[in-house]
């Protein structure tokens, strides 16, 4: 018996958000008195397999089936299927992010396991298992019990701290005797975004709202983002009027973000704008209009003009 | 070609949430319901895609009991060709994939919204899939139809992919798929009455998970404010105060 969690590289590495899932399994092992494996497809390195054992894992699966870099949602989803058997897993935990999410509903299925997606924190209870997610995109939570015999758990991101201890891990190479005729994933063309703090990854936010009166205006915006090292987002109006690209929208029907700060500037902070960053940690209001819902979520507020403050903040980062 | 679409019947997402007996259920009394908004988007793109050709049919479902019909009306209006409602409340993400299993065999490509925006569960698209065998694509930002097969545009973390992949496929989508959602035009909601509403009977399945309460956030402190003149002061704040920075 074990849990396994599913590691994503990013070109042969992993990112905090791996570390965090690790060490997530690590903690439901305790509870459980099991014992982690985590599972990476792909050409990672073993001194970069190893990093995981510093995080709680006992043994790493390593499957390196070149096939699999398409991501293939049904090819990979079996493959992973088959290493949770292969590892009598009584819970299997992915991120909840684009992979994780496209992932766990099928492992489950192919398992006969019960899912609860986006949870934010360890199970509640164990027997039975008990364990809280957001619902209603962020306006409220719920206790979820799954009554099957074995859990699929995606993980919210920056909801589990990082937890290092001492361990070493066996590496595995693991052969998922996957078929040709399971890959129907041909990708023609992949970009990546580079040179950008990526939205999901960042600590801080950087965001912009209507207020921002034009998409010609957000060069004050990304040099703050630039100065914090910062994510780039915004409301929806403003991926709407197409002044931004769609991928920086956070709100109900875009990115559920939940970094440490956020900013939102010349954001009035509508009902579904606020269930898409309501889970960072500190929210800071830049908003002409002291009545701006915004200010009810916030923690740190300013009633003024986005471009005489704007400026200030930037002196003041740049100062520090 | 046919096209099925999966429909969630949601709260409207300006719903104030609220729960009774105990925080063990939501309260929907007075509550408006919608069509889940990226089944909405969707909807639209399947209709964009039987504009340009290929495409004989579009029919869309739900797992709900009778009070979800207004929203199948909806999807009829803005102008899928038929609908099936599986009669039987919907319990669990898995609970609502095998009823839908049973009905969406039959097509070429299933459309399913990312999630639906009351409990989040990410979940049904990708069950039914595994179900009856199907490939499928999730975070579909676009999708056309390229002969037997289908062009679609995912996003992936960190970045964005161009793919062909074959059918019968399950696209679960998110924001990009279509620009705006169509509203349905007087025509179309006249048109919307005499179009066929199936009601199917449940099959026997059992759900794998169950709700045992819900929790509101905690109340926030006041929002600490900052003159507008002395904005420098705020970064200071989140440095020593809330040492965030």
């Amino acid at each position: 018996m074990s849990i396994l969690v599913y590691t994503e590289n990013w070109d042969g590495k992993f990112k905090k958000l791996s570390f965090e899932l690790v060490s997530y399994a690590a903690a439901i092992a305790k509870e459980m008195d099991s014992s982690v494996t985590a599972l990476s497809v792909g050409e990672v390195a073993d001194d970069e397999l190893n990093k995981l054992a510093n995080y709680g894992a006992s043994k790493v699966l390593k499957l390196e089936d070149n096939r699999f870099g398409s991501l293939d949602n049904k090819a990979l989803s079996k493959a992973i299927a088959a290493a949770a058997n292969k590892e009598g897993a009584k819970v299997v935990v992915f991120a909840h992010d684009n992979l994780g999410k496209a992932l766990a509903p099928r492992v489950s299925v192919k398992l006969d396991a019960g899912l609860v997606s986006g949870a934010t924190a360890l199970p509640s209870s164990f027997d039975p298992f008990v364990i809280k997610k957001k619902v209603f995109t962020g306006k409220a939570f719920a206790n979820v019990q799954i009554n099957a015999d074995i859990k699929v758990v995606t993980l919210s991101q920056n909801s589990f701290e990082l937890a290092e201890t001492a361990g070493t891990a066996t590496i595995e190479a693991f052969d998922a005797a996957a078929d040709d005729a399971d890959f129907n994933t041909v990708v023609n063309e992949t970009n990546k975004i580079t040179g950008k703090v990526l939205l999901n990854d960042a600590e801080i936010v950087v965001s912009g709202g209507r207020g921002m009166k034009s998409g010609d205006n957000w060069g004050g915006l990304e040099e703050l983002a630039d100065l914090l090292g910062a994510g780039m987002a915004c409301s929806r109006p403003v991926s709407d009027e197409g002044w931004r690209s769609h991928t920086e929208h956070v709100g109900q029907t875009g990115k559920i973000i939940a970094p440490n700060l956020y900013f939102a500037f010349g954001i009035s902070g509508a009902i579904q704008h606020l269930g898409g960053v309501s889970s960072s940690k500190v929210i800071v209001a830049i908003n002409k209009d002291p009545e701006a819902p915004i200010f009810e979520a916030a923690d740190y507020g300013i009633v003024g003009d986005v471009f005489k403050v704007l400026p200030q903040l930037i002196d003041a980062v740049k100062a520090m | 070609m046919k096209i099925l679409v999966l429909i969630s019947n949601v709260p409207d997402t300006t719903t104030k949430v609220r729960f009774t007996g105990d925080n063990t259920s939501f309260d929907d009394a007075g509550v408006q319901w919608i069509i889940n908004p990226w089944d909405e988007l969707a909807l639209t793109r399947a209709m964009e895609l039987k504009e340009a050709g290929g495409v004989d049919k579009i029919t869309v479902a739900n797992v709900g009991e009778k009070t979800t019909e207004p929203t199948l009306r909806k999807a009829l209006a803005v102008g899928a060709d038929d609908a099936i409602r599986v009669d039987v409340p919907a319990r669990d993400a898995y609970f609502v994939a095998r009823q839908l299993a049973e009905v969406a065999k039959d097509y070429d490509l299933i459309l399913a919204g990312i999630e639906a925006s009351d409990y989040n569960g990410n979940a049904v698209g990708g069950m039914l899939a595994e179900m009856l065998d199907f490939n499928s694509v999730s975070a579909v930002s676009g999708i056309s139809i390229d002969g037997d097969k289908f062009t679609v545009n995912r996003e992936i973390d960190g970045g964005s992919q161009l793919l062909s992949i074959t059918g019968p496929l399950v696209a679960i989508v998110q924001k990009g798929i279509a620009k705006e959602p169509r509203i349905p035009a007087m025509r179309g909601i006249m048109m919307a009455r005499k179009k066929p509403l199936n009601v199917v009977a449940a099959v026997d399945a059992h759900e794998k998970t169950s709700y045992v309460n819900y929790e509101l956030p905690a109340p926030k402190a006041a929002c600490k404010m900052v003159d507008e003149e002395n904005a420098k002061e705020l970064i200071t704040l989140l440095h020593e105060e809330a040492k965030v920075l």
